[in-house]
């Protein structure tokens, strides 16, 4: 649905999404890149279960979040693909990191 | 007379009377102010609470056992309105995190169980104990009290529920009315709104902050004092904690709700940046894996207090059939709120206690 319209691009970013590989153009964000290749929903809302998607793109109405690199609920619109970026779709409310537990 | 009992104020308290009162029969009509009229009902923590409440003043201890063991009732009823309000009573907890705290608690708690006969039921729980039921709770935390009577609610969907149970009952709703004059004549009263002229034999006066300024037209002196308090929300989290705390709670829908302050800044229900961090300190001192979680909102709001902290329940002596209903903590409350409280408005028989809460104590 979605093609990137500078074909200078070059999908030279490998990222994880959902556990298969896909690359993409650097300097684009998780959400852009999750339109790019083309999923159908990013994450499922911890009261219903709904599927959602990206909507504003620029950081206002956190539809956009996802698990990328181990962290739950990040912005995805605001953040860049980065080489080795491992992104997981978000589903449910996120889980409080363990590490945090006081020994 | 179009309405026998008119509530000025429909936040918690106005709501639950008013539902209270249709369910004994009456003809209701509730004047409510606006979207931005000062409204502690839309601000607060959501504690149904009785650990604390009353340690220094018997009655209102004794008020707040029978409207706390009044609240499984009115939750199954308000299961007809559909809407969830996620009421629970599992107990609740209040942390010490030093000696000091530890002995002052102590010394309340029991106090407390005297002004009950014996009624409040409480533990103290030293750290071991504690981590044992709370894995998540840090060493800093020497101890809590904890109290099986405690749990806590939606505070938004009671309002709600409340809302929908009254107007199902008949009651009729009126917001964006706020009301400018109530006037006396021939034994009944004339409420002049912004929609309109009402009259009704009973007004109760559920204002909040205004009852101090609508109580004045009708010769009562009601001391009303606003107290900031500033609240904290989390994302949702996958469920860690499974009983309320008095400054930590995890909600049905998985967010964190942190509070709060005590600040006195007049009308201002406003945030401040430095009390938001001193509430978020304060809360990943007693659970350290808080300090991994985004926060997505806060707020303030202003209670609604009287000089010695109770409710003030008074008849107007100069006219007979105005109420004032004044308090802190109307979310515990509602449930006596919408049943015994209105025993005593419609003038039946009546729980003596209710008497205890006049503005006679302040006159001495
Ligand atoms: C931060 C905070 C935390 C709290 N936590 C708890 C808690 O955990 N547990 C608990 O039990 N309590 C708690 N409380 C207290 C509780 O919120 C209040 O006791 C309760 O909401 C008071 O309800 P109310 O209806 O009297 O007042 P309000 O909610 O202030 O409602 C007053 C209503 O009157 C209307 N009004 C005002 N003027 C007029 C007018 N002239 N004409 C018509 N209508 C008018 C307003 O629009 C409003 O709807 C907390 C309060 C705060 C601020
Ligand atoms: S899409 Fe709206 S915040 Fe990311």
């Amino acid at each position: 649905m979605f093609k990137v319209l500078d074909d200078n691009h070059e999908f030279d970013t490998q990222i994880s999404f959902d556990g298969k590989d896909h690359l993409v153009p650097s300097n684009i964000t998780v959400a852009a890149a999750a339109l790019l290749i083309g999923v159908k929903s990013i994450r499922e809302t911890p009261v219903t279960g709904a599927k959602r998607m990206p909507l504003c793109m620029m950081g206002v109405c956190y539809e956009c979040l996802m698990k990328i690199d181990g962290v739950g609920n990040q912005r995805s619109c605001q953040t860049l693909v980065r080489q080795g970026m491992v992104i997981e779709r978000q589903i449910g409310a996120t889980e409080v990191e363990a590490e945090y537990y006081e020994a | 007379m179009q309405y026998d009992v008119i509530v000025i104020g429909g936040g918690m308290v106005g709501a639950a009377t008013a539902y209270g009162l249709a369910k004994q029969g009456q003809k209701v009509l509730v004047l409510d102010g606006e979207d931005l009229t000062l409204s502690a009902s839309k601000a607060n923590f959501g504690l149904v609470w009785v650990q604390g409440k009353g340690w220094d003043h018997a009655p209102y201890a004794q008020w707040c056992q029978i409207a706390t063991n009044l609240w499984p009732e009115l939750s199954d009823e308000l299961k007809a309105t559909q809407v969830d309000i996620s009421y629970q009573r599992r107990g609740g907890f209040d942390f010490c995190i030093n000696e000091q705290e530890w002995q002052e608690r102590e010394s309340m708690m029991s106090a407390l169980w005297k002004n009950t006969d014996g009624m409040f039921e409480y533990e103290m729980l030293n750290h071991s104990k504690l981590k044992k039921m709370i894995p998540e709770i840090s060493k800093s935390v020497i101890g809590a009290s904890f109290s099986p009577q405690d749990g806590h609610v939606d505070p938004l969907a009671l309002l709600q529920a409340l809302c929908k149970a009254m107007q199902n009952l008949g009651v009729t709703y009126m917001g964006n009315c706020l009301v400018e004059a109530i006037t006396p004549t021939h034994g009944e009263y004339v409420v002049k709104g912004a929609k309109g002229v009402f009259t009704a034999g009973k007004i109760v006066l559920c204002a909040g902050l205004a009852n101090g300024q609508l109580g004045e037209q009708l010769g009562m002196n009601i001391p009303v004092v606003a107290e900031r308090g500033q609240v904290l929300i989390t994302e949702r989290l996958k469920p860690f904690l499974k009983w309320p705390t008095l400054n930590v709670r995890q909600t049905a829908q998985g967010t964190v709700q942190i509070g709060d302050s005590h600040e006195d800044v007049g009308l201002n229900d406003g945030t401040t940046p430095e009390v938001l961090k001193q509430i978020a300190q304060r809360a990943v001192l007693m659970f350290p894996l808080l300090s991994s979680v985004h926060l997505v909102r806060a707020w303030g709001g202003l209670r609604i207090l009287t000089p010695d902290g109770n409710p003030i329940y008074q008849q107007s002596t100069s006219n007979p059939g105005v109420f004032s209903v004044t308090c802190h903590s109307g979310v515990t409350l509602a449930a006596a709120h919408a049943g015994p409280l209105c025993d005593w408005i419609l003038g039946d028989s009546y729980l003596p206690v209710i008497e205890q809460f006049s503005m006679d104590r302040f006159d001495v």
